[in-house]
């Protein structure tokens, strides 16, 4: 190749780059303000992949691939993914509550996150950042070579305390989710006394027997024509009701005696739980 | 293409993670604008890397990853316990040191 065509290829990967860099900026950029300002949690989580999704691509623009991977294997596969773990089990439905607690707090954030975007705008100007060197070893065929022989020559001992840091956080974690039982765990013949003390041992009617269709809000059909209160959860009963619509909205609402006994029955054998807010 | 325009983006996008932190009331999204402005700062290193033609800032950010996922899993075990105790994750519950 002559220095006519290097320099094309160089001009052509260059124009490629900015355009990457111009279109993942506005992306990552939108994606975040729209994190901060959408009201539920699972909008931010996703809108945070992307973020994520495009600093991996913007790493890998800026020579760093080995980085990039990590970033979509360690951000986007396992801390995001927690995140939406831990989400679930704190409650998708209720969005954050925008009233201001402080009076005055939101404006006096924005004022204070405009003077940091001035301050750091002034450093970031005022240091004069050149452009960088054309081709250097390391930043793409060798990356990965040159971040290895790095982390365990100059960098081992970091490395290691990574390691002590990591198992510390996992038994901390641990530690903190874990939940001590307040009764002790049924055994299987209390359950099975339980259910034979119970007024129905045998189990529920399945929804939408003899019936038109074979939907869970469906109440199965008794040999006489009527709906059968037991086969439809009390929980679908209660949200058709609350909605005025659906098949089993017709039903009493908690369903009959014998369904309470039965839904205590069911929930006897988890562990105890408080009812959700 | 310089290392210039990668340290303003990851101004602009600190900066939204700061604001975030300040503005918002959920615990877990509080949480998520801090990642945002540690990937801000990791987007900060590998540029200056690339400047400099040195692999350290690799390196560094690299660290920042591992220390920020240690940090993600007991701060989010930290925010079960408490939502476990309190049924709420909003930062605003945890008040009990309150005068």
């Amino acid at each position: 190749m002559t220095a006519v065509h290097l320099l094309a290829a160089g001009q052509a990967t260059s124009a490629g780059a900015s355009v990457t860099f111009w279109v993942l900026a506005v992306l990552s950029v939108t994606a975040a303000l729209g994190m901060v300002l959408a009201p539920r949690a699972v909008y931010c989580a996703v809108l945070l992949a992307v973020v994520m999704l495009s600093l991996a691509v913007l790493y890998a623009v800026a020579g760093a691939p080995f980085l990039a991977f990590v970033q979509i294997i360690v951000y986007t596969g396992a801390v995001l993914m927690l995140f939406l773990f831990v989400l679930m089990i704190v409650g998708v439905s209720a969005p954050d509550s925008m009233r201001e607690t402080i009076a005055g707090q939101r404006l006096a954030a924005g004022v204070a996150g405009i003077a940091l975007l001035v301050l750091l705008s002034l450093i970031v100007g005022h240091a004069a950042i050149g452009p960088a060197p054309p081709a250097v070893a390391g930043f793409s065929v060798g990356n990965v070579r040159g971040l290895a022989t790095l982390i365990f020559t100059k960098y081992v001992f970091p490395f290691e305390v990574t390691a002590a840091l990591l198992i510390t956080a996992a038994l901390g974690a641990m530690v903190l989710a874990h939940r001590e039982r307040t009764s002790p765990k049924p055994t299987q013949r209390d359950l099975s006394q339980q259910r034979v003390a119970g007024s129905h041992p045998s189990p529920l009617p399945g929804p939408g027997v003899y019936a038109r269709h074979n939907a869970v809000d469906f109440p199965a059909l008794l040999p006489d024509g009527r709906p059968s209160e037991l086969s439809v959860s009390p929980i679908i009963v209660a949200r058709e009701s609350e909605l005025g619509t659906g098949p089993a909205a017709a039903l009493p609402p908690g369903g009959g005696a014998a369904n309470g006994a039965a839904g205590e029955q069911d929930t006897a054998g988890s562990e105890p739980e408080e009812a959700r807010p | 293409m310089s290392p210039s325009h990668f340290v303003a983006l990851s101004v602009v996008l600190f900066v939204i993670g700061a604001i975030g932190v300040l503005v918002r009331r959920n615990a877990l999204v509080i949480f998520m604008c801090v990642e945002l402005m540690l990937n801000a700062v990791n987007l900060a290193f590998v540029a200056f890397a690339r400047l400099h033609a040195n692999l350290d800032g690799q390196v560094i950010a690299f660290f920042v990853m591992v220390v920020a996922a240690a940090e993600v899993v007991v701060g989010l075990a930290i925010l079960m316990a408490i939502f476990r105790a309190r049924r709420s994750a909003s930062v605003d519950d945890a008040n009990l040191l309150k005068y």
